[in-house]
């Protein structure tokens, strides 16, 4: 299937002769392969907000939501249950918030550091092993939290075997790479011509960072801060290797306490029969920490769209 | 002519008015690659000078020796002098100062480069940082009044100077200059990115300009630089036995001159659009 429109060319012969025939016909094929693709991770996601949602609505139809969002105390094997889910939400913040604070200032100052100090030779040998010191396994980051950390804070603070604060500690190390790695392909692209407009103003190369190059790259950094706090959330093996399994209402940092993700380990790992009401708690749970993340994210995508700039 | 050596021969003669800025055996290599061979340029007080000549002949390379940008340019090494009020920029006792030197002259891009600030920010910026003790609003309604711009940026303050047409962009580009009170501007082909119209606004500022300021101004718009300067330097570019293109200066005298009898032969054809 050549197109030819009937008219040969201006010299009468024709040595332009495309041969998009079956292109049409591979085209069609890829477009249908990708939507598949497509519809693959759509109808997982649908899958999962259903189940989801199916069990959340049993778990409240025996348990009135006013006792999940106001008891004090979580503890649903007792003979007298109580559902508490801020028990549960106060480890996940204490845990989360320790890890934020290590990793956001130190992520971004790496980032900064490798993107406008760090000569490029340098920079390219450290980007890529950021992103793999990304992949280690969360397992390794909890036993390493349990058996090194853990034991170097009981030398000199009061804290307990399983504890907030190294479980807190070493997942902030855990997101520290994704911060850095993040906030540094944001910073990079922050065109050279801004960075020259500031020096040709008289600016000094670190009120052309802090003034001028951050600024520009807010939204990305917002992003990668963003989603390292949602990875502190959802983060699982960590808390529940270090942090330790004991639903408290607390935020001593010393203290062993419980996640929600560590919870839903818990009941997993046992023998909880499907359909009992312990089992669906873990629904109840998994809705609100998908809840909480999907807030975050939209959030997110929210002060991307308002604060991202557009250079040409 | 022996123009082999014309760059040799000292053009600072000419000057109607006391130099600002001297170039003195200026060279610039990038890497071991020379852009520009020995230069003498006078750059003379509240004037216009425009410099012209084809691409790549070291144009932007001599305009940022002025302001020492190519320190930032790992790689170039610009050797020679350029003295602005007699004192040499390139010594190393300025090393310490290079921001004193940029406040003092200034720089405008050839693409417009407003930072992600509003359009009040863009312009305060420079000032804040360089310690300015006046009032900021004050400085920035007569630097927008002098780019032009107050008129149509006046109720928009607040909003982002992306938000800007390329030209206002490139007017509140000029307007940032001004904030920091410069004594020379240095423009890098400044319309190059605009459209006609935007374009003589520009040349118009310019011709204000110059009372307070002296401008340097890189051009490829012939009419534009018999339109605005007053004196006129002509780059070419010649290739070396190696095979490497320098850039040169191959004449520098009065715009009318350059334009309409220039000593040169080269100058003549490029001016006449007869080059190459
Ligand atoms: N950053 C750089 N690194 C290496 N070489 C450079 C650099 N900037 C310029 N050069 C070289 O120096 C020479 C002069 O370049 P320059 O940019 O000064 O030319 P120009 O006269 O401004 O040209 P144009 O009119 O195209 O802007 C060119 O051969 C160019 O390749
Ligand atoms: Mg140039």
């Amino acid at each position: 299937m050549s197109t030819n429109l009937g008219i040969s060319d201006r010299d009468g012969t024709n040595l332009w002769q495309p041969k998009r025939g079956l292109n049409e016909w591979v085209e069609k094929g890829v477009k249908g392969l990708f939507a598949l693709f497509a519809l693959v991770s759509i109808a997982t996601t649908v899958g999962i907000v259903l189940s989801l949602t199916y069990e959340t609505i049993a778990f409240f139809s025996k348990v009135p939501i006013w006792r999940f969002l106001g008891e004090t105390q979580w503890s649903p094997t007792f003979n007298n249950p109580q559902f508490g889910i801020i028990v549960l939400i106060c480890g996940t913040f204490l845990t989360s918030l320790i890890a934020t604070v290590v990793a956001l200032p130190i992520g971004l100052l790496a980032a900064i550091c490798l993107s406008e100090y760090a000569p490029e030779k340098m920079r390219r040998v450290i980007k890529p092993a950021l992103e793999i010191l990304a992949g280690v396994p969360t397992v390794v980051y909890g036993y390493f939290a349990l058996l090194f950390v853990t034991p170097i804070l009981k030398t000199f603070l009061p804290v307990e075997i399983f504890n907030a604060l190294s479980a807190g500690l070493v997942m902030g190390i855990a997101i520290l790479p994704l911060v850095a790695s993040l906030s540094e392909d944001a910073i990079y692209a922050v065109p050279n011509s801004l960075r020259q407009g500031a020096y040709a103003l008289g600016a000094t190369k670190r009120e052309t960072i802090v003034s001028v190059v951050l600024p520009s790259a807010l939204s990305g950094i917002a992003a990668s801060f963003i989603l390292a706090i949602s990875r502190a959330i959802g983060e699982t093996m960590i808390v529940t290797i270090a942090a330790g399994q004991t639903p408290r209402l607390t935020l001593n940092p010393f203290a062993n306490l419980q996640t929600m993700t560590a919870y839903i380990v818990q009941v997993s790992k046992g023998d909880t029969p499907a359909g009992s009401l312990v089992y669906q708690t873990i629904f109840a749970v998994g809705m609100t920490l998908f809840v909480m993340t999907l807030a975050l994210n939209i959030f997110s995508f929210w002060f991307v769209r308002r604060f991202r700039q557009k250079y040409e | 002519m022996k123009s082999d050596f014309i760059q040799e021969s000292n053009f600072s003669a000419m000057p109607t008015s006391e130099a600002i800025l001297e170039a003195e055996k200026v060279t610039v290599h990038y890497g071991s690659f020379m852009a520009l061979r020995e230069t003498y340029i006078n750059i003379p007080k509240n004037q216009i000078t425009a410099f012209i000549g084809p691409s790549g002949c070291g144009k932007s390379t001599l305009l940022r020796c002025f302001n020492r940008m190519n320190d930032l340019i790992p790689g170039a090494k610009v050797g020679g002098k350029i003295r602005f009020h007699g004192e040499n920029l390139h010594d190393r006792k300025f090393d310490k100062r290079i921001e004193e030197i940029r406040r003092r002259i200034g720089m405008v891009f050839q693409k417009p480069n407003p930072f992600s600030k509003t359009i009040y920010e863009n312009i305060a910026f420079g000032a804040r940082i360089n310690g300015y003790r006046g009032d900021m609003d004050e400085l920035v309604e007569r630097s927008l009044r002098q780019a032009a711009l107050w008129d149509e940026a006046k109720d928009k303050l607040k909003q982002s100077g992306l938000s800007l047409s390329g030209g206002q962009q490139q007017r509140l580009c000029i307007a940032r200059a001004i904030a920091v009170q410069p004594e020379v501007i240095l423009m890098d082909e400044p319309c190059s990115a605009l459209d006609p119209i935007s374009t003589l606004r520009i040349e118009e500022l310019l011709h204000e300009l110059e009372e307070r300021y002296t401008i340097i101004i890189v051009t490829h718009n012939m009419q534009q630089a018999s339109r605005v300067s007053d004196m006129t330097a002509f780059f070419n570019v010649k290739a070396t036995e190696s095979g490497q293109r320098q850039g040169y200066l191959a004449e520098y005298d009065r715009t009318e001159v350059i334009f309409q009898n220039p000593k040169e032969q080269v100058t003549q054809e490029y001016v006449s659009g007869r080059f190459g």
